[in-house]
């Protein structure tokens, strides 16, 4: 008896899998197009970091790619201008506003998501009415609130309005609704206490929605720039984006080279971050759908 | 902790309801609601926690969202109709005289139709673009992946980083104006940032630019439920990819359409950075491009010639703009669905 061979499968796909030729090569020159339009400007901003002092970043000399590639500019950016102070300050309010984030999104979360307690929906009444207000209707009361506390010109009155965000506490609440009943059920009959429970039951299984926090949170410290313009007035106080903007505006004739390393700087935590969580990213826009 | 103790016996609120047909007394009800304890009905871990565990732990985003939301916004609604300085002093009560004001503000007018311009030019093709562009990379095809990351880095810059990086572009002798001039088809630079109506549009172009990655993904996980035999009987029929768009992944991500639109419009009322990047600290040429937003920070917020006050009447016209907008949002959503 002889076996019948096996039919052979390619692993790989092959390209006409994907679609007739003439549609695969208009899409990928759409896609190149696409690409073209988003990254440009910032490889642009990339490649113009790299240019020496004897090359044009402007003007009708000016070519695309540098000449001489070199980092004096990422060199002189932090001898030239406190680079590292904003550095330092903005990096104080996203470690803040992200242990704030996470410890009482989760707890606030947790709760909401039981049932059976007396004030849940006054709880769920007040969180529900913060977000109705956008933050630049009300950015002028919350000066004057700051002002009162005497957090003018200082990183924690930058942190405290982002102490813990709504939006956050419904995404948390949301991944914690999803465990099911029985497991808490079975914990609780082999003695697991609450803290026990949150912590070794919930926790756990709410990684992506904490993730998404720990991404919405760390993008909208690092780059937000309308609060941190209105509270901080000294420059050893400034964060990143509010130096930056400093630089550019504050000093015509400066080196541009420095103020587009800077901005190189700026983008590589939030750079690294994306690449290391992706696919919580996506998961989360799916998930949360609400931040603009 | 709460849950050690296991007497459910003796737990406030957990005593079993009044016997059927006899209704609890009026009194019963109300102090069952007042008191301290489980709600009526609890069962499971509601009964054995302790009543203020839960007000513990919501404590600290119940108070960040009442301090930090919701009484500044009743605290404006208040400065509307003083004269409060930003950085202190006695605050008079001078009635309407901040609303009148505003209503015989040019500045004001202008900063409002921005704000509306701003909104009407930015949410069609932000609800269009994106669609389209998680159309083309929907199709799993090699490298669309990467494809699919790149579109999303202008997300991660700040709107600083991207408003740099715009303004040196479109500088007179930055690199558009290079190349256009370079081909011959303008002799002079194009006037991208001195040109008040020119700063308005590169604006939009920004905001569009940094949202389209944004709104990209959130359309590609609508996509996934538009139904493939849709697509595959239409293009049997000869149906090509415009008519297609059209009439099968239009219809099928409706909703989501309407969602982006009600987002986009809120955020298109929010606008400051990209004005505050191109247009300089002033808003444009004498202000002519500031937004809503813009004007409050100027009028309400300047350490020396700022008025709180006006500021905040101004922020309530910000919020009856917003609130307006989603009422609209929600009504035509609810026509649609019927």
């Amino acid at each position: 008896m002889t076996t019948a061979p096996l039919p052979r499968r390619r692993l790989m796909p092959r390209w006409r899998d994907y679609g007739r030729p003439r549609e695969l090569v208009v899409r990928y020159l759409l896609l190149l197009f696409v690409l073209a339009i988003t990254v440009g400007p910032l490889l642009w901003q990339l490649l113009a970091s790299l240019k020496s002092t004897s090359e044009d970043v402007f003007g009708a000399n000016a070519s695309l790619l540098p000449q001489h590639p070199t980092l004096r500019a990422y060199e002189a950016i932090f001898d030239q201008v406190p680079v590292a102070t904003y550095i330092r300050n903005s990096m104080i309010v996203v470690v803040l506003s992200l242990a704030s984030q996470l410890i009482f999104s989760t707890t606030a979360g947790y709760m909401l998501s039981k049932p059976g307690w007396k004030g849940r929906k006054a709880v769920w009444v007040v969180l529900a009415a913060s977000m109705m207000f956008p933050f630049e209707a009300i950015m002028v009361s919350l000066f004057l609130s700051i002002r009162d506390l005497g957090l003018v010109d200082n990183l924690v009155g930058v942190w405290l309005p982002g102490f813990v965000g709504a939006i956050n506490v419904l995404l948390m609440r949301g991944a914690f609704l999803a465990v099911p009943r029985e497991i808490e059920d079975s914990a609780m009959l082999d003695g697991a206490s609450e803290w026990q429970r949150f912590r070794y039951l919930y926790l756990p299984s709410a990684w992506g929605a904490i993730m998404v926090v720990v991404i919405n949170t760390f993008i909208s410290a690092w780059d937000d720039f309308l609060w941190p313009l209105i509270v901080l007035r000294s420059e050893h106080n400034m964060t990143l984006t509010l130096g930056l903007s400093r630089l550019q505006s504050s000093s015509f004739g400066y080196d541009q080279r420095l103020v587009m390393a800077g901005s190189v700087i700026s983008i590589i935590p939030v750079l690294v971050l994306f690449v290391i969580t992706q696919r919580w990213f996506y998961k989360g826009v799916s998930a949360g759908a609400v931040k603009f | 902790m709460a849950t050690q103790t296991v007497k459910p016996v003796s737990v406030p609120g957990a005593e079993p309801t009044s016997a059927p047909g006899t209704a609890p007394s009026r009194l019963r009800r109300l102090a069952r609601a007042l008191l301290p304890g489980p709600a009526p009905g609890a069962n499971g871990a509601a009964l054995y926690r302790r009543w203020w565990l839960p007000w513990l732990w919501t404590a600290p985003a119940l108070v960040c969202a009442a301090v930090f939301g919701v009484f500044p916004f009743l605290n404006t609604v208040l400065l509307s109709f003083t004269d409060a300085k930003p950085l202190g002093g006695a605050a008079n009560f001078v009635g309407l005289s901040n609303y009148t004001r505003m209503l015989d503000d040019s500045d004001f007018w202008l900063a409002t139709r921005n704000s509306v311009l701003y909104a009407l030019i930015v949410v069609p093709l932000m609800v269009l673009l994106p669609l389209m562009l998680a159309v083309l990379v929907e199709k799993k095809l090699p490298g669309i992946g990467f494809f699919r990351s790149a579109f999303y880095t202008p997300v991660l810059a700040s709107s600083v980083v991207v408003g740099l990086s715009w303004q040196w572009l479109l500088a007179d002798d930055g690199l558009i104006n290079t190349w256009l001039q370079k081909a011959h088809l303008i002799r002079h630079a194009i006037p991208f940032l001195s040109d008040s109506w020119l700063i308005l549009f590169c604006a939009m172009g920004l905001t569009l630019w940094k949202g389209l990655g944004w709104y990209m993904i959130f359309y590609l996980a609508a996509l996934g439920n538009v139904p493939r035999e849709l697509h595959e009987a239409a293009a049997m029929d000869g149906a090509g990819a415009i008519r297609r768009f059209w009439h099968i992944t239009v219809p099928g991500v409706r909703q989501a359409m309407m969602l982006v639109g009600t987002l986009t419009g809120i955020g298109s009322l929010r606008v400051f950075t990209e004005i505050f990047m191109l247009g300089s600290y002033t808003g444009g040429p004498g202000g002519a491009d500031r937004t809503l937003p813009f004007y409050i920070r100027d009028v309400g917020l300047d350490p020396l010639t700022g008025n709180a006050g006006y500021g905040s009447a101004v922020s309530v016209a910000l919020f009856l703009l917003t609130l307006g907008l989603t009422l609209l949002a929600q009504r035509l959503t609810k026509e649609d669905e019927s």
